[in-house]
């Protein structure tokens, strides 16, 4: 098994894309969701899409098949939200375990299916992480600034449930993603330097703010550099952004990461700025001619998408990132 | 992976702080911590957190860069106390901003305050006090949660009072740090002991100079680390006297910071610049510091004698009084100082021949560097619209000599300004705020402005612009049936043969309408300009000769361009005749829906209403955006770019609302009512009202354009049960008005040359009276109503409308056409009971006015009407009993273009 860390620095890796937009195309019932595990489940769970990984599995295999079709090197896990933080509102925190593991096991299953086809282009996964629900540094009610709706210890030892188990299914990096408040990730780090201490493991890491708008801050008001900043004490795979912008309004804050940081850059933005229907309408076109400029300007060396972005959108990406070096991760600083 | 980035120091709250070579020394607040400051320890103790808030704010905005907190008092529960004000500290995003020191000599209180911080922040402190295991275990930790930290001189012996051990102490740390535990050497910063000089004691001597020549080792032998200190330690023993301790503080960190001490805690206020002072007490400090003399304290004690109580002098710099005249007049233009602007402009006036020499020379050099900082983006607009305030000051004052000059001299023409501008906001619309707005800014360009204020006939505009012969015509309108009355007053202008440009502006149009609708209206220029700073150039290309003519070429063929664009855009957009939308309308399952009957039907008023129960309700987001500075309250008021400018205009709205409340200036009355209602033919809202028993119809428009499938196509009269369902429903319409004053006043401010007050005090009026409407809708909800009462949101719920029901406005997009409110007027009989108007536009008089209906039913919400098709047109013509082109005029922005 060749290792990423060898493997960013010798071409620009593509991470798959969207995958709830692709689940939505199955339009699962209620009953679908349900499977016959969760049958006489005591509350409605369509829209649960982390527990598809054991009741619709051959559904996941498919949306990862046709991302690494399409040119993926790297597939996410279907375990956003598996953790027993987000997943109280179903009241199924007793089966975060089995979501991660399971969608490990079946994302692993599919890239090395591709990695045996063509060896020379190693398919990775990774273990995606979630911001959950809820935010440790700031209030959900605005009439009292102080209160806490989650702590640091609660974050961490939920976090740290999803890391046994995604790394127990096989994934072979972590992806800490859509960060809205820098102190979950801080927990999810610090979860995370348990195991590999507990386990003596190295395990390489991926984390990904989201700038939530034009301010250019994240929800939680760290702009792109304090949010670098706040996070560097852990050596990372890469650092970078997704989510809430698309590809063109992410350049200046990928400018900033690129130049101050010792670490890979990854993006994975979404598909354009939502339309007033709430839907996601950038052409796979649009996006690639848009990332283009990351890769004129060598900000990058992972490439992704997020919401509203298809296999059709990583094609596109992919056929483009193939002429381009990546971004050398030795940089000097001026 | 050999990084090459430099190892810097690098810490963050909101933002980023990065401890560079070249940085100055970084200054710690140390004013958050109850062993530093008695009334930071009071305010804990009484857990007034929100005032011990404003002493961390205080820091910050004095110029701390990092702030320590320190909660270590044996009355006060550390931990709770740390994590409590740690977290509001984290709410208020103009504290939060730069990191925070977490100071404890209790692990578990650090801990604690580590799991509530974002950010990167620095411990203080750890040593080896305890021992190597805790040391290794607590360091551990902290590179875990990702923060830097001081290591204090201490081991298990003691703590360092001289320069060897401090050396041995220092290496020893950094070396169990640094290959131990694998922590960044950056992120290292040592305190190495500051201690007393000049006590007395002999073995005191060298205590400053110790502490120096241990930092120059320290910076020198262990690579990336830092040095930091409390400065104030070292003059303990002349409390008391001020002078000197503030001389001894700079002498220190003079020579301190030389040998490589790049942060510490220090006293901004208790520190003299080294320069300032006095040459015979920096020799008698310098001795004992450095101890140069043997006798170096009895020397200083005596010499201290004769500084004893003396005063500092006031902190206002008014040095710049003493510059020359021409940058005396800027600076006052430039920072909006009118202070001293009669003064200096008298002083210019005898220095000329002529006095308008003064205005052409002296205020216009002024005025041009505040155009340059406007247009650079260095300078936003409320500081621009203060210049002005003082412009017009100097202008105020000159012009009784200027007259004079004029009469002594009759034959010489008037001065050529740089061109004359007519600004109107159009009949029948009222909302000037961005026209009074651009109207300064020009203004202070040197562009002579003829403001003939709201409501202005198309003829009035047509005839001062003949009779002032002006070179350009604004026209700005808030209302949809501005619009109409601009493409009118292009064909008036057109008729007239008029041959100069047509500007315009206003938050409903819109570079496409002014394309495809006025544009092709006059052969002249027409141009659309929609903020203040575009307007300088605009106007300015437009009248400068040399590049006047190839301009209005090019700004012709843009919008011919963007025209031919525009209508040929590629997707052409379906509809739905008006029969298939309503065969898709939204549906309400109203044998199951939850129906409250209001506990008060009928029609209420509210004569005076208080001012200060609204002003929790303000969305302060749209004020600023009034004044051109764009973001979301409160996170404005720290923005990188518009942060201090939102702070400053923040600040003085906050002062002039006051004023507007302890004063009463603003009358607010309201009148609203609530009845019986059902739904008949399909889109009509039949309301009875129960006092008299009359009806009344309200017409509701309904989405044509073709969506995706399951979508419903909605109009707002779905959300109200139809007569044939058997269910008795009901709808509430309402009024609101805080604009009671705002022209006298506004006029008053004018009056006093003083356009920033008087768009300020409009823009006030907005905000209250959306408040007023915010306030309002939730007493209805939870009272008047009642039937949501058990809500309780806050006011940023509020703004989100995350309420049950909806409030929305005849104009606005769920509900476009203005004419349902001359309904609403007849029902209510607003005019007669609250006094406010409808204009021939419609538009509400006073202008700061909210009108619209409630829906109570869950299910209701807001969505944009869309453009709709003539065959809904006509049917709307028909069911409201006009003509079809009555209809189609009002109608006019939301007809589809075939």
């Amino acid at each position: 098994m060749s290792n990423i860390k060898e493997e960013i620095q010798k071409r620009i890796l593509v991470l798959d894309g969207a995958m709830g937009t692709m689940l939505q195309q199955y339009k699962f019932t209620e009953t679908d969701f349900r499977g016959e595990r969760f049958k006489d489940w005591h509350i409605d769970v369509k829209g649960n899409n982390d527990m598809l990984a054991l009741t619709q599995p051959e559904a996941l295999a498919e949306v990862h098949r046709k991302y690494l079709e399409a040119g993926a090197d790297i597939i996410e896990t279907n375990t956003f939200s598996s953790t027993t933080i987000a997943m109280a509102d179903y009241e199924m925190e007793d089966f975060v375990y089995d979501f991660n593991y399971e969608s490990a096991v079946i994302a692993k299953k599919v890239a090395e299916e591709y990695t045996l086809t063509t060896p020379e282009k190693p398919r990775f996964v990774a273990g995606s992480m979630g911001p959950t629900n809820k935010t440790a540094s700031m209030s959900p009610d605005v009439n009292d600034s102080g209160y806490r709706a989650i702590t640091f210890e609660e974050l961490r030892i939920a976090y740290k449930q999803q890391v046994e188990a995604l790394l127990d299914g096989g994934v072979d990096v972590l992806l800490i993603e859509t960060i809205t408040d820098t102190l979950n990730c801080k927990a999810a780090l610090f979860a995370i330097e348990e195991v590999k201490e507990e386990r003596n493991i190295d395990v390489p890491i991926m984390i990904s703010g989201t700038i939530t708008d034009a301010s250019g801050r994240t929800l939680t008001g760290q702009t792109a550099e304090a949010f670098l900043i706040s996070v560097s004490h852990i050596p990372l795979l890469t650092v970078g952004l997704n989510c809430a912008l698309g590809a063109k309004d992410l350049v200046p804050h990928l400018e900033v990461l690129s130049k101050k940081s010792e670490f890979g850059i990854s993006a994975h933005p979404n598909a354009g700025l939502p339309n007033a229907f709430g839907e996601y309408d950038q052409n796979p076109e649009q996006m690639a001619s848009q990332i283009k400029e990351y890769l004129d300007k060598g900000l990058i060396n992972i490439i992704g998408g997020c919401c509203g972005t298809t296999p059709a959108h990583i094609k596109a990406i992919a056929d483009l990132v193939k002429d381009y070096k990546p971004r050398p991760l030795m940089v000097e600083q001026v | 992976m050999e990084s090459k980035q430099k190892k810097y120091l690098k810490l963050s709250g909101l933002e980023p702080l990065v401890v560079t070579p070249e940085s100055n020394f970084i200054n710690v607040g140390e004013r958050t911590n109850v062993a530093g400051s008695k009334r930071f320890l009071r305010l804990i103790k009484e857990e007034k957190f929100e005032e011990a808030l404003d002493v961390a704010r205080e820091q910050v905005e004095g110029g701390a860069q990092i702030i320590d907190i320190n909660m270590d008092d044996g009355l006060i529960d550390g931990k709770a106390a740390m994590v409590k004000f740690l977290n509001l500290v984290i709410a208020e995003p103009d504290i939060a901003r730069v990191p925070i020191m977490i100071d404890s000599s209790k692990w578990e209180i650090i801990e604690a305050g580590l799991q509530v911080v974002q950010g990167k922040c620095v411990v203080n402190s750890i040593s080896l006090k305890e021992g190597e295991a805790e040391f290794i275990h607590h360091a551990k930790l902290i590179k875990r949660y990702g923060a830097a930290v001081i290591v204090m001189a201490f081991d298990e012996v003691g703590q360092a009072d001289n320069y060897e051990r401090r050396i041995e102490i220092a290496r020893r740390s950094y070396d169990i740090l640094v290959n131990q535990v694998g922590f960044p050497p950056e992120d290292i910063i040592f305190d190495l002991n500051i201690f007393p000089v000049a006590t007395g004691m002999d073995e005191h001597k060298l205590n400053a100079l110790d502490f120096i020549k241990a930092t120059k080792w320290v910076r020198e032998n262990l690579p990336y680390c830092s040095v930091s200190g409390g400065v104030s330690n070292v003059s303990f023993s002349f409390r008391g006297n001020n002078p000197v301790r503030e001389a001894m503080h700079s002498v220190f960190l003079y020579h301190a910071i030389k040998a490589g001490m790049n942060m510490g805690i220090v006293n901004p206020t208790m520190l003299e610049v080294y320069d300032d002072i006095p040459k015979d007490l920096l020799e008698h400090v310098e001795d004992v510091m450095l101890n140069r003399r043997e006798d170096a304290t009895e020397r200083l004690l005596e010499f201290a004698e004769s500084f004893v109580g003396k005063a500092k002098e006031s902190k206002v710099d008014n040095s710049w009084r003493e510059e020359p005249l021409q940058e005396r007049i800027t600076r006052a233009l430039v920072k909006g100082i009118d202070q001293y602007i009669e003064v200096d402009v008298e002083e210019a006036r005898q220095a000329s021949d002529k006095p308008i020499e003064v205005i052409e020379g002296h205020l216009m050099t002024g005025m041009n560097v505040v155009g340059d900082l406007f247009g650079s983006g260095k300078m936003f607009l409320p500081q621009v619209v203060k210049s002005a305030r003082v412009m017009k000051k100097a202008v105020a004052y000159l012009l009784p000599y200027i007259e004079e000059e004029k009469l002594a001299n009759p034959q010489e023409g008037d001065s050529e300004g740089n061109g004359k501008i007519l600004m109107a906001t159009v009949k029948g619309d009222v909302h000037d705020i961005g026209k009074n707005i651009v109207s300064v800014v020009l203004a202070c360009n040197n562009y002579e402005i003829i403001d003939l204020g709201v409501m202005v006939p198309p003829e009035k505009i047509i005839q001062e612009a003949i009779n002032h012969n002006v070179d350009i015509i604004g026209l700005s309108g808030l209302i949809t049936p501005s619009l109409d009355e601009m493409v009118h007053l292009a064909k008036e202008m057109q008729r007239n043969n008029f041959n100069i440009p047509l500007l315009i502006g206003g938050a409903t149009t819109s570079k496409a309408h002014t394309a495809v609708k006025i544009d092709p209206q006059y052969t002249e220029a027409v141009v659309h300009v929609n903020d203040a700073s575009r307007a300088v150039t605009v106007v300015g290309d437009l009248l400068q000769k040399e590049t006047s003519s190839a301009y209005k070429i090019r700004i012709k063929e843009d919008y011919d361009d963007f025209r031919d664009k525009f209508l040929k855009r590629s997707v052409k957009k379906e509809y739905k005749t008006i029969v298939q939308a309503r065969e898709n309308k939204f549906q309400i399952d109203w044998g199951n829906a939850k129906i409250k009957e209001p506990h008060m039907m009928g029609i209420q008023v509210i004569e005076n209403q208080e001012l200060d129960k609204l002003v929790s309700y303000i969305d302060w987001t749209p004020f600023f955006r009034s004044w051109e500075l764009h973001g979301k309250y409160p996170d404005i008021l720290t923005d990188e770019v518009v942060g201090e400018q939102a702070r400053d205009l923040f600040s003085d709205a906050q002062k002039m609302l006051k004023d507007i409340l302890d004063k009463k200036q603003l009358k607010a009355k309201a009148v609203f009512g609530l009845f019986p209602a059902n739904t008949v033919n399909a889109d009509d809202i039949e309301v009875r009202n129960p006092d008299d028993g009359n009806t009344y119809e309200f017409r509701t428009l309904r989405q044509q354009l073709q969506r995706r499938e399951g979508v419903a196509d909605y109009a707002l009269a779905d959300f109200i049960a139809p007569k044939e369902s058997g269910v008795q429903d009901y709808i509430g319409t309402f009024c609101v008005s805080t604009g009671f004053g705002t022209a006298e006043l506004a006029a008053e401010f004018e009056r006093n040359l003083d356009d920033y007050s008087s768009i300020m005090v409009k823009a006030l009026a907005d905000r209250l009276a959306e408040a007023f409407a915010e306030y309002l809708h939730k007493e209805v909800r939870i009272n008047y109503w009642g039937y949501a009462k058990d809500e309780n949101l806050s006011n940023e719920e509020l703004i989100k409308e995350s309420y049950k029901g909806i409030r929305p406005a005849p104009g606005y997009p769920a509900c476009p056409d203005h004419l349902e409110k001359l309904t609403i007027w007849e029902l209510l009989q607003v005019e007669e009971r609250i006094g406010v108007k409808l204009t021939d536009s419609l538009a509400m008089w006073p202008a700061a006015s909210v009108s619209g209906y409630y829906f109570a039913n869950a299910e209701a919400k807001y969505f944009g009407l869309g453009k709709i098709k003539e065959d809904q047109v006509a049917d709307f013509a028909q069911r409201k009993g006009i003509s079809l082109e009555k209809a189609k005029k009002w109608l006019a922005p939301n007809i589809a273009d075939d």
